[in-house]
């Protein structure tokens, strides 16, 4: 609190900001052991998060999985390769396009409406109200928000990826006529363990970065109904830029452990 | 100062022990000085209005009391304890005795008026028997007059009865210090003249010690034991409120131009 109270410019205000991060860190994963879970808000949150989320990331898997397959089948037709087409789109989905544009709909969706309600539970006192009646703010607001997030974007991106293949699918049969099994086989028999699994970890990571900047941003944001503004929007271009850093992290990682 | 000596000797002598003592405190916000030097002696039992422009540093004075603000110098013992030296553990325990009514009243907005009440009877003192809840939560509702209000949103509260429901949540706990932040501001005359008599009603029944920051005279009249003005971050008057009325100085005149 003493760093925020002081006005500091420049690499200080930079390093602060860092310092406040660290320090958030630590109060949100002490509050996860600290015992008194607060169970009914984190299924709350699960439930406005993950549910409410679907049929947005389900409309914008299907649109990506159908309009993929229309933009690479010009390609593989002049290598007379059309029949690759359900193999090349599990690929791109399950391993990047289904992750990261889940992720970046729910850094859209999810950071900015956290941060949002946060920064104007702050600005109405209702965060300060919670700490001087000697609740614990940071264990009821933030660490079942941040838990809920890192484990619904894994579960919407499966999801997601499910249903872009469904529309891959759909888009295929304007062209081409393949039935759903021969379909789904291909795309099953495409991948394996070591597409899957890096993929699945990933989001955990981009879910988690999403639940935290949104919860920072909105709990740290100032007083002032500006800043509830101020709060949603940095919250989604700080969570959208830590998405694309994890994700050139975990394709670093990946291809050095399983693609040599 | 000089006031302040004037009105000294017509204060009424206060009794009871100092359950708030503060001397010469300090606090900054970067390059702008709020509170330049703030003695008092709040004694049990007492309700203690300050007075003062905005900006003046009462609102950060009362931060100050509960934890929420960390001083730049001077002490703050509450209870005998100095709070800037609390551990959070020792913090919370503090808390549990104070109860802070904010301007706004706080409530957290996506709870029922029954959720908000249960809230710190949950959290903070860990009650289980939901009969002995209920009872607390009519106790209070009964205490503000607005029992009819306990399913309804904070949305659906005019400003009036959001105001009383946060001095409920605040009283349910059974707060030996109460401290209001403008507890009257922005409502109209009627609805204000009610809430500094349902304040002075609540200090009588749960028998609290208050201290009410206020810009509304008529609140101060109501309420007031003893008044103090504040300017520029520290006291320039203390007396009763009948004692005031009649001051030379200029700031306090100023206070009670409108006052017959």
């Amino acid at each position: 609190m003493a760093v925020q109270e002081q006005e500091l410019t420049g690499w200080k205000k930079w390093l602060a900001g860092i310092g406040d991060q660290c320090v958030f860190f630590s109060r949100f994963f002490r509050n996860i052991f600290a015992g008194g879970f607060e169970w009914s808000e984190f299924v709350r949150q699960c439930y406005e998060i993950g549910y409410k989320s679907m049929m947005l990331v389900g409309i914008t898997s299907f649109i990506m999985g159908a309009v993929l397959i229309l933009q690479l089948r010009p390609s593989f037709v002049k290598f007379g390769e059309e029949n690759m087409l359900p193999t090349s789109l599990t690929v791109a989905l399950i391993r990047e396009i289904g992750p990261v544009i889940t992720a970046l709909i729910c850094a859209g969706k999810i950071a900015s409406s956290i941060g949002a309600e946060l920064g104007s539970m702050k600005v109405t006192e209702q965060i300060d109200a919670m700490e001087v009646s000697g609740a614990n703010p940071v264990q009821y607001l933030v660490v079942t928000r941040i838990i809920a997030v890192t484990l619904m974007v894994p579960l919407l991106t499966v999801i997601g990826d499910l249903i872009g293949l469904m529309g891959g699918f759909l888009a295929l049969n304007f062209t081409d006529s393949i039935s759903f099994y021969l379909y789904f086989h291909k795309c099953i028999a495409s991948i394996d363990f070591t597409d899957f699994l890096p993929a699945f970890v990933k989001t955990i990571f981009f879910g988690f970065a999403i639940g935290f900047v949104g919860c920072y941003k909105g709990f740290n944001s100032n007083k002032g109904t500006a800043s509830v503004g101020v709060a949603a929007n940095s919250a989604v271009v700080t969570a959208s830029l830590w998405i694309f850093v994890i994700d050139a992290f975990c394709v670093q990682i990946t291809s050095l452990l399983f693609y040599k | 100062m000089e006031a302040v000596k004037e009105h000294k000797k017509q204060t009424p002598k206060p009794k009871g022990e100092v359950v708030i003592n503060i001397k010469g405190l300090k606090k900054s916000f970067g390059k702008k000085i709020v509170l330049t030097d703030i003695t008092l002696d709040v004694h049990k039992g007492e309700n203690v209005v300050i007075l003062g422009k905005s900006g003046t540093g009462k609102s950060v004075t009362i931060e100050c009391i509960v934890g929420l603000l960390k001083p730049d110098g001077g002490t703050l013992k509450v209870f005998n304890d100095e709070v800037a030296d609390m551990s959070d553990d020792k913090l919370k325990q503090l808390r549990m005795k104070i109860g802070f009514l904010f301007q706004s009243g706080a409530l957290y907005d996506s709870m029922t008026v029954r959720e908000n009440l249960e809230f710190p009877l949950t959290r903070v003192l860990k009650m289980k028997d939901q009969q002995e809840i209920d009872e607390r939560v009519n106790e209070v509702l009964e205490g503000v007059g607005l029992v009819d209000a306990v399913d309804k949103l904070p949305a659906d509260l005019s400003g009036g009865m959001r105001k009383r429901i946060g001095l409920a949540r605040t009283l349910i706990i059974k707060p030996e210090i109460m401290l209001y932040d403008e507890p009257t501001t922005g409502l109209d005359p009627i609805t204000s003249r009610e809430i500094s008599e349902l304040i002075l009603n609540m200090q009588k029944k749960y028998k609290t010690t208050s201290v009410i920051i206020t810009h509304d005279m008529e609140c101060a009249r109501i309420t007031a034991d003893r008044v103090l003005v504040m300017n520029e971050g520290k006291f320039i008057a203390e007396g009763s409120f009948d004692s005031l009325h009649k001051s030379n100085n200029e700031i306090v005149r100023s206070f009670f131009k409108d006052i017959s």
